[in-house]
């Protein structure tokens, strides 16, 4: 049976990142904490869900292709001689 | 040099979610380097110089967006459905528990694995992302910027910025989990 104000595993998937940003009121952040420390799957869910977050911040350090580059030098000198 | 080679990629790539094709996103990125340098006098400090340059993308991509209206794809014209589970319903059962649980993700942390697919798999999956999603995940995970600056640049109020933000990261997730598994 299902304790009144308890979170389903269902609800928390959709609360992760208001979570992680730090946006969900104290007594939901409560259940939330208190829904993951019995709950392996949905702390596998958050953990997932931190590990994309950190990917995706080393996914930035993208190079410029080199006819980008080439064309952005040729539009800096334009500007250069403007 | 270096703040271009640093932002350029993410310039494009936002740019690429107004317009209708890589070029014109090059094309705006350009000029956006070019307003960068013509207006640095005019940069107050308000913000932190990388908003500032965002803030100019934007406001280029979204002019030249308006103006190709006619021939933008009609996938980036799709809504971006609010209020959808961004879990497949299907892996809980009525009551809400989960029936098909993630399972844990073995071996090296995904970062590590960025210099082989998953790079790709992740870039095919921020590529199929409505519009305004993919241009929170770049901003915010990509790049860096906070989520105040986020909901500025984009000019969308917090709550929503979140609330792409989720749905964009739960999609990754999701293609992540559907490489690895």
């Amino acid at each position: 049976m299902r304790v009144a104000g308890e979170i389903t595993c269902r609800e928390l998937v959709e609360l992760v990142t208001d979570y992680l940003e730090g946006a969900l009121p104290a007594d939901q952040r409560t259940r939330f904490e208190e829904h993951l420390a019995t709950c392996a799957w949905c702390a596998t869910y958050l953990d997932q869900m931190r590990q994309t977050r950190r990917a995706l911040g080393a996914l930035a350090e993208d190079s410029v292709p080199i006819e980008a580059r080439d064309a952005l030098l040729h539009a800096f000198r334009g500007w250069n001689a403007a | 040099m270096e703040l271009v080679e640093r932002h350029h990629a993410a310039l494009v790539r936002l740019a690429q979610s107004f317009v209708s094709s890589r070029a014109v996103a090059e094309e705006v990125a350009q000029e956006t380097w070019l307003g960068v340098l013509n207006g640095i006098d005019r940069f107050e400090g308000r913000s932190s110089l990388k908003t500032w340059i965002f803030r100019i993308l934007v406001n280029r991509a979204k002019t030249r967006g308006e103006r190709e209206a006619r021939s933008v794809p009609f996938s980036s014209l799709a809504p971006e459905a609010d209020g959808e589970p961004t879990v497949d319903p299907d892996r809980f059962v009525r009551a809400g528990a989960w029936s098909s649980p993630p399972r844990p993700w073995e071996g090296e942390p995904v970062e590590r694995l960025l210099a082989g697919e998953a790079r790709d798999v992740i870039d095919a999956a921020i590529e199929m992302l409505p519009p305004v999603q993919r241009q929170v995940i770049t901003l915010r995970d990509l790049e860096g910027l906070e989520a105040a600056e986020v909901a500025d640049v984009l000019e969308i109020t917090d709550g929503n910025q979140r609330v792409l933000l989720h749905r964009a990261r739960a999609r990754v997730r999701q293609a992540l989990e559907d490489y690895l598994s």
